[in-house]
């Protein structure tokens, strides 16, 4: 007598086996799918959270104020943020303790807080102590306010980014005579933002997304956010379409960025 | 003429050594790597260091360069004390070309690149002048037609020969080679070693840790064996590697030269 696989004893092969799990999984699917269309309102859900009547009062405001607003929030904050995130990982990687202890400090403060305590802290703590604005408004709350926080993440992915560069490149670098610093600004900075362009983009998409929070800040007509931008909109207009219109327009910045990240990942694999 | 022997080496004094080094020790915490080298190389003369790996070979070479510092003992460099705190160290490495086994080409540049940064941020030389010197250089090891590819395009042997390249660009009074070929592909080998055969025509001063037993023999004015962190013996080429007088010299010699040919020995680093 020969022996009898597990699938032949329960007459199957592994192939219609491997099939009919396939198609219990497609048939879920569809019939899910079905059940939404066939039983959905659509005409009442569009008119509720997708009016093209209330959406076209939003335009071209939400683009030429809301959406540039938010872009422009998220790239002052990241500039910020990557300036002093480099500065911070040069210092964690310092020789001088007091350097190093500073900045793990500050990274761990604000990896720790609440980005809109932060907010509240900048926009209204500060105030009420003193009496008086932040000089520079309405732009510097939400530079610091962005910012200081988005530095301290960056800050870890630069240093993980130096430290991922082979310690022979700043060899050869100092055998030819370059000090310490003119080694890193020339030969291992360049090379350990190559190496972090895909997580610096997570960081992009992520502070696009936490750039919402300034809403809190009491912005003016001119400097709304999408955010904000939706928020009023709802009120005004009485429908949650503004809403829906502002989540659309936060992907049209991080859809294309979260491609870019994954294009570039399967690049960095390929190169590796 | 008569093989020389051991104790036959002229000791040249410290200044008119291009390199000279009295009781060096080099310890990575517990571990004793350099246990007290005495050792000099004469201006124009080729030095090849073999050894079992963990010899300390290219610890004593990275000592020269202060890539290592030593934990004591002195090294001079053309008669400069490269182990006085006080001496500037960019200024000695400027003076001796570096040639690693990994290569270590700066893949974010082109190879011309690679051979002008140090020309221009270091000898602050123009860019015509460095880029006149590096086409040069190019030429010398054969890779004129390489100048704007970047190292990922070169094979190892022409990644091997634009290192040299880069180092000669700075105009070194002596060169250092720790293991240039090990890194290579059989058939590559050659063609470095062919530059390197003309840098020694030219009358470069030139150290080199190498597992190349033909090509020390061919071009070293002296070898020198060492093991367990000392030098074991030195001599002519033809006296070290023809008739080893230690035992040790011997042992190492018949495991590199014959592998596989006395299967009693133990054969766990056959050192190729």
């Amino acid at each position: 007598m020969t022996a009898t696989t597990a699938a032949g004893r329960r007459g199957m092969t592994r192939r219609q086996r491997t099939r009919l799990i396939r198609g219990v999984q497609y048939a879920v699917f569809v019939g899910v799918a079905l059940l939404i269309v066939l039983k959905a309102d659509w005409p009442r859900l569009s008119h509720d959270y997708f009016n093209l009547t209330i959406a076209r009062q939003l335009f071209p405001d939400i683009l030429s104020t809301a959406l540039k607003n938010t872009a422009a929030y998220t790239a002052m904050g990241f500039v910020f943020g990557l300036g002093l995130g480099l500065v911070l990982a040069l210092m964690r990687l310092s020789v001088v303790a007091p350097y190093r202890w500073v900045a793990n400090v500050y990274i761990e403060f604000f990896r720790g807080i609440p980005l809109l305590l932060w907010l509240f802290f900048l926009g209204y703590g500060v105030p009420t102590a003193t009496g008086a604005q932040l000089p520079g408004q309405p732009y510097s709350p939400i530079v610091l306010g962005l910012g200081m926080p988005a530095a301290a993440y960056m800050a870890e992915t630069i240093r993980a980014g130096i430290q991922a560069v082979p310690k022979g490149q700043a060899e050869a670098a100092r055998s030819l005579g370059m000090s310490h610093g003119r080694a890193m600004v020339s030969i291992v900075i360049p090379q350990a933002f190559r190496i972090i362009v895909p997580p610096l983009t997570n960081e992009v998409i992520l502070l696009t997304k936490d750039s919402s929070l300034v809403a809190i800040l009491g912005v003016t007509a001119g400097t709304k956010e999408l955010t904000k931008f939706g928020r009023d909109s709802l009120n005004q207009l009485v429908s949650p379409t503004p809403l829906v219109i502002a989540g659309l327009c936060y992907l049209i910045i991080t859809v294309p960025l979260s491609l870019v990240v994954r294009r570039l990942e399967a690049h960095n694999n390929r190169a590796r | 003429m008569a093989r020389t022997s051991i104790q036959t080496e002229v000791v040249s004094t410290a200044s008119d050594a291009a390199i000279e080094m009295r009781s060096l020790h080099k310890s990575f915490g517990e571990l004793e790597v350099l246990k007290g080298i005495d050792f000099h190389v004469g201006k124009r003369e080729v030095v090849c260091v073999i050894g079992p790996s963990g010899s300390g070979k290219s610890t004593l070479l990275r000592c020269i360069n202060l890539l290592e510092t030593p934990t004591s003992g002195k090294v001079w460099v053309s008669g400069q004390d490269v182990t006085d705190p006080d001496v500037d160290i960019d200024a000695v490495r400027r003076r001796i070309g570096m040639v690693f086994q990994q290569f270590n080409l700066f893949p974010h540049l082109s190879v011309l690149e690679n051979l002008t940064i140090a020309q221009r941020r270091v000898l602050r030389r123009g860019k015509a002048e460095a880029e006149h010197v590096a086409h040069a250089n190019l030429e010398r090891v054969g890779l004129a037609d390489k100048a704007t590819s970047y190292p990922a395009q070169l094979s190892g042997g022409q990644a091997q020969r634009a290192a040299i390249a880069r180092s000669l660009s700075m105009g070194p009074e002596l060169m250092l080679f720790d293991e240039p070929t090990s890194a290579l592909d059989p058939e590559l080998v050659g063609d470095v070693l062919e530059v390197m055969r003309s840098l020694v025509a030219d009358g470069m001063t030139m150290m080199v840790v190498t597992h190349e037993m033909a090509f020390a023999r061919e071009v070293a004015d002296r070898v020198v064996f060492m093991d367990d962190g000392i030098v074991v013996e030195e001599g002519r080429p033809e006296a070290v590697l023809g008739a080893p007088q230690h035992p040790r010299t011997r042992d190492f010699l018949a495991r590199v030269l014959n592998p596989g040919h006395r299967p009693s020995l133990p054969q766990a680093d056959p050192a190729l």
